[in-house]
């Protein structure tokens, strides 16, 4: 089979190879293209073969034919042995082998010839697809290529400007170097130049003086109409060496006054600062005492401080000694002292701070869940609280409206009489303490009007005494013994006013006794006509309080409405009375 | 409270140091007022305009200096028949004053060539030479012993410490200065501060003795110190420098205490920055014609007055010609109250800005924005009060409690070019150009 290939592939490859894209023709129609060179391709031969098998085989050349084909068959590898031992006519049976086997061949071949051809189409893809991606890939460098050359073009063209910026700093440092010395010989020369210039500056200057002192110019003067006293009123003082020495002296006291008077203001600054050091020594010292009692008794602490705070409470007082010695050492004693309570103290604060934070730290979280627990329940109770009164408020608003809105449901109105003169006692209560205030006035002032009373009665006794007197003159007078009475006179005054005393006693009693007696009663005593208009004045201001007094009696009994109205008015009057009264 | 306008010229009108007088000059004449009355109890007529005048420390000599004949004429208060010329002659004359005690006259003669000493009592006339033309060469102590002197001799800066009673050289040193610019006693007298020229930032301090006490530098290759003053006490000396600071050091170290910055932005919350705010008189058109004839002057004035601005907020600056010789930047002008208390400052590329410092807690307490630059700044010699104008019709005060502005209520326009106190505090004479008033303090309602 192998031979048959390669035999029936021989005049091909030139083909093949030349044209590429000719094999898809060449697949699809084989017979037109290969059908002149039948013989080189034997694919074509069995189907073009019955055809041409008239022309090909006749009766008188099969035995030809068949050695022919013998030959054929046996070149191309199969057993054609079947036909050479039927000489006289063509047995079926050989043949249809022989076309059988001819047939599978071709089928095979035909299969073959189909993969190769599938094989041939994707290889052709492939290769196509290859070469697409080839010139591709040629463009991609072709064009990184250029790009390539371009940056190197840039770079070299950036180096270039390196080397020419390179070449402009060198330039330029060098013309700076040059500028700066140049500027330093400028500036050599232009101090040397005005040295110079001063210098000629300053001779000319000396040689204007020269000139002018030699000139003796004559108009440098000073005319003055007469001299005047030097301020000091002293007069002027040769210049000597003494004199030299004095202004030294001067000097150096003038100094020396100056640094005396700035020690001292440094004297007080330093002490008033030393004092408040000491202070403030002392309020350390104080604050760190009860601290150090208790690191006494922490186990914790570590002895170190406790000795150092020994130790510094000595330095403390040594200082405090040395500080009023104000040398060096003491100065150093003290810092180092200041510092160490400093330090102390520092830690002291940091430790309590810490201590503190984290005790608060602590308490506060169980504080807070604690305390928020209780408040709401406080708040919750509160609520409750609330809703009830509420509810009650609601319910006593919805009484009242019913009472209103109904006033003939008879319970309802019973109730709230009941009610109502629970109150009027109340108020009936109030007034009759009141009302026994009013009855203890009154007895006050009836008491004052007995008084009064008492009072006008002697008056009038001592009147009518008097009366009796001066009658008794004018008669005695009348009488031609009048010297032999006079001398009489005052015990017969004093037999009048006795008898009088009795009777203003049994006046004052009455109104004691009869205290339901009215007050008019006291009108009807024989006053003296002359004081009867005020005393009557009195009784009418004051009249009012016995009316009062009754109607309010008379009420009492009477039904609570109306009490009610009238309460507050007869209180108001009530209190109008007593200021009244009081003054009495 | 102002009294009416007199006139002068060239801004020379000075109070007698007891204040009680008042000298002016106009032209060639020289009047003394009397302060309360503002009589002219003297007149005095010189040989020329009168360039410089200066009262003696007793008050009893008025100094009339005029430079370009290089004369000088003096006058007595006590005696107004007597006088006094002195003749420089032909070598010139750029400046003259009086010695501490009023009875000498220092003269300096054209090109610093020397300073001539005229003796008003013994005529004896005896010569400094090498003074040095600065800033400040020359400055005597406030009791008036001392002066010293800044000599250039040798291409080197040298001082000179003279006794003022009889002109004996007590110390002569050599300054370790490049170029000396200026010299100032401490007030107590003790304490000599002397500074370089702006090239170099160098404070030097001698002591009275000539011992070099410490020196001071703040930074380099700048532009340096601008001003220099004591404070009353001499407790500070405060150097104002280019770099827009003020730095201040102490007497007993001589190190800096602190320094105060002049930002473009203030932002300091304790700080009160007053602004001037200038609004026109508002005149109704229809009233116009009618009030334009009567009132006049009155339409085109303004009024000011202050507003407390919020903070943070921004300081007019303007940007100096950094390539001209003295370049408008930095502190040019620092005043100390009389009470130390506070510390006026002016820093020359803001210069519509007044700085007040706070000396007891070293902070800034208050900035003055005026419309118009700053032209003179002084303080009350007896409270803590400040005035200051800026050459428009108006005065300006400033104490702790707040800030006003007057108007100067004058004829025509009294433009305030410069103002002084009178050394009672109790009155300010304001100076135009060509006039000058009086405004009388009274210290209840000003307060």
């Amino acid at each position: 089979m192998g031979d048959w290939w390669t035999a029936a592939m021989m005049p091909d490859p030139a083909h093949d190879t030349k044209d590429l894209s000719s094999i898809s023709g060449i697949s699809m129609s084989p017979c037109r293209q290969n059908s002149p060179p039948s013989l080189h391709s034997s694919m074509a031969l069995p189907r073009t073969s019955y055809s041409v098998l008239s022309a090909f085989c006749t009766e008188d050349n099969v035995s030809q034919c068949i050695v022919y084909i013998n030959q054929e068959v046996c070149s191309l590898g199969l057993s054609g042995v079947g036909l050479e031992c039927v000489s006289d006519g063509p047995s079926a049976v050989p043949l249809l082998n022989v076309l059988y086997e001819v047939l599978q061949l071709q089928k095979r071949s035909q299969r073959a010839l189909q993969e190769l051809e599938n094989q041939q189409l994707k290889t052709s893809s492939d290769l196509e697809h290859l070469q697409h991606s080839n010139s591709r890939l040629k463009d991609q460098l072709e064009h990184t290529r250029r790009e390539n050359s371009g940056l190197h073009e840039g770079e070299r063209r950036l180096q270039l400007k390196i080397k020419t910026l390179q070449n402009c700093l060198k330039s330029e440092k060098d013309e700076v170097q040059k500028l700066q010395s140049i500027i330093s010989s400028r500036a050599t020369q232009y101090n040397h130049d005005t040295k110079r210039k001063e210098r000629e500056c300053t001779k000319l200057k000396e040689r204007l003086n020269q000139l002018l002192m030699d000139k003796r110019d004559k108009k440098l003067a000073i005319e003055v109409s007469n001299y005047v006293g030097r301020s000091d009123g002293k007069r002027g003082l040769w210049k000597t060496g003494k004199m030299e020495a004095r202004h030294e002296g001067e000097m150096y006291k003038a100094l020396l006054g100056d640094y005396e008077s700035r020690q001292r203001s440094l004297m007080l600054e330093n002490s008033e600062l030393k004092k408040v050091l000491q202070h403030m020594k002392k309020d350390m010292i104080s604050i760190l005492s009860p601290k150090k009692a208790r690191v006494k008794t922490e186990p914790t602490d570590d002895s170190l401080e406790r000795v150092g705070s020994e130790g510094e409470e000595e330095a403390a007082d040594s200082s405090r000694e040395t500080l009023e010695q104000a040398c060096e050492q003491a100065r150093e004693q003290l810092t180092n002292s200041i510092r160490l309570q400093w330090r102390r103290l520092k830690s002291h604060m940091e430790r309590l701070d810490s201590q503190a934070s984290l005790v608060a730290c602590q308490e506060r979280e169980g504080e807070d869940q604690m305390s928020r627990r209780e408040q709401e329940d406080e708040i919750q109770r509160m609520r409750l609280e609330v809703q009830q009164c509420k509810e009650f408020i609601h319910v006593q608003q919805q009484l009242l409206q019913q009472q209103l809105s109904s006033p003939c449901d008879d319970e309802t109105a019973a109730l709230l009489n009941d009610c109502y003169t629970l109150e009027e006692k109340e108020r009936l209560k109030e007034e009759w303490r009141l009302f026994d205030e009013q009855k203890k006035n009154f007895e006050k002032e009836r008491k004052n009007f007995t008084e009064a009373a008492i009072r006008l009665g002697h008056e009038r006794k001592a009147f009518e005494d008097d009366r009796a007197a001066w009658l008794k003159t004018q008669f005695l007078n009348m009488t031609p013994f009048v010297d032999r009475k006079r001398p009489a006179l005052p015990e017969a005054e004093c037999a009048l006013s006795a008898s009088t005393e009795p009777e203003a006693k049994i006046q004052s009693t009455p109104p004691l006794l009869t205290k339901s007696q009215s007050y008019r009663a006291f009108s009807t005593p024989r006053a003296a006509p002359v004081k009867m208009p005020s005393t009557a004045d009195l009784y009418r201001s004051l009249r009012l309080i016995p009316e009062s007094r009754g109607h309010g009696r008379r009420q009492s009994g009477e039904t609570v409405r109306s009490r009610l109205r009238n309460g507050s008015v007869d209180c108001s009057v009530f209190s109008l009375v007593r200021d009244e009264n009081s003054p009495i | 409270n102002f009294s009416e306008v007199l006139k002068q010229s060239n801004q020379l009108s000075k109070v007698s140091p007891d204040g009680k007088y008042m000298a002016t000059c106009v032209q060639y004449r020289l009047m003394v007022r009397d302060i309360n009355t503002l009589q002219i109890v003297h007149l005095y007529s010189c040989m020329d305009q009168v360039m410089h005048m200066e009262w003696s420390a007793d008050s009893l000599f008025i100094l009339c200096a005029m430079y370009k004949r290089g004369l000088v004429q003096v006058w007595s208060l006590e005696q107004p028949d007597w006088h006094c010329k002195i003749d420089e002659g032909s070598i010139g004359l750029v400046s003259s004053r009086w010695s501490p005690d009023g009875r000498h006259i220092l003269n300096t003669t054209e090109f610093h060539l020397r300073i001539t000493v005229w003796s008003l009592c013994t005529k004896s006339v005896s010569y400094i030479k090498y003074p040095k033309a600065c800033q400040k060469g020359m400055d005597f102590t406030s009791d008036g012993r001392y002066m010293a002197l800044a000599e250039r001799r040798e291409c080197k800066d040298y001082i000179s410490v003279f006794v003022c009673d009889d002109w004996h050289l007590l110390r002569h040193f050599e300054s370790e200065t490049q170029d000396l610019a200026g010299l100032e006693w401490s007030p107590n007298g003790c304490v000599l501060a002397v500074w370089d020229s702006c090239l170099e930032y160098k404070m030097l301090l001698y002591s009275l003795d000539g011992r070099l006490l410490s020196s001071y530098s703040a930074y380099e290759w700048s532009l340096g110190i601008k001003s220099v003053t004591w404070s009353p006490s001499s407790q500070f000396l405060v150097i104002g420098s280019y770099d827009e600071k003020v730095r201040i050091l102490n007497h007993i170290t001589w190190k800096k205490i602190t320094e105060f910055e002049h930002p473009g932005t203030i932002s300091n919350s304790k700080a009160v920055v007053f602004k001037e705010m200038e609004k026109s008189a508002v005149v109704g058109r229809d009233d116009l014609s009618i009030h334009q004839l009567t009132v006049g002057n009155s339409l085109f004035s303004t009024q000011s007055k202050y507003e407390i601005t919020q903070l943070p907020t921004q300081v007019p600056v303007i940007k100096p010609d950094l390539d001209r010789a003295n370049p408008k930047i930095g502190i040019s002008a620092m005043a100390f109250s009389a009470d130390n208390r506070y510390l006026a400052t002016k820093n020359d590329n803001m210069p519509q800005s007044l700085w007040v410092w706070d000396m007891q807690r070293l902070s800034l307490l208050a900035v003055l924005e005026q419309t118009a630059p700053v032209r003179c700044f002084n303080w009350d010699p007896c409270r803590p009060r400040l005035a200051l104008c800026t050459g428009n019709t108006r005065v300006y005060l400033w104490s702790p409690a707040g800030c006003v502005s007057v108007n100067v209520p004058v004829e025509g326009s009294f433009q305030v070019q410069s103002l002084f106190w009178h050394c009672s505090g109790n009155s300010l004479i304001l100076l135009s150009k060509e006039q000058l008033c009086l405004c009388y303090m009274d210290s209840d309602d000003k307060k």
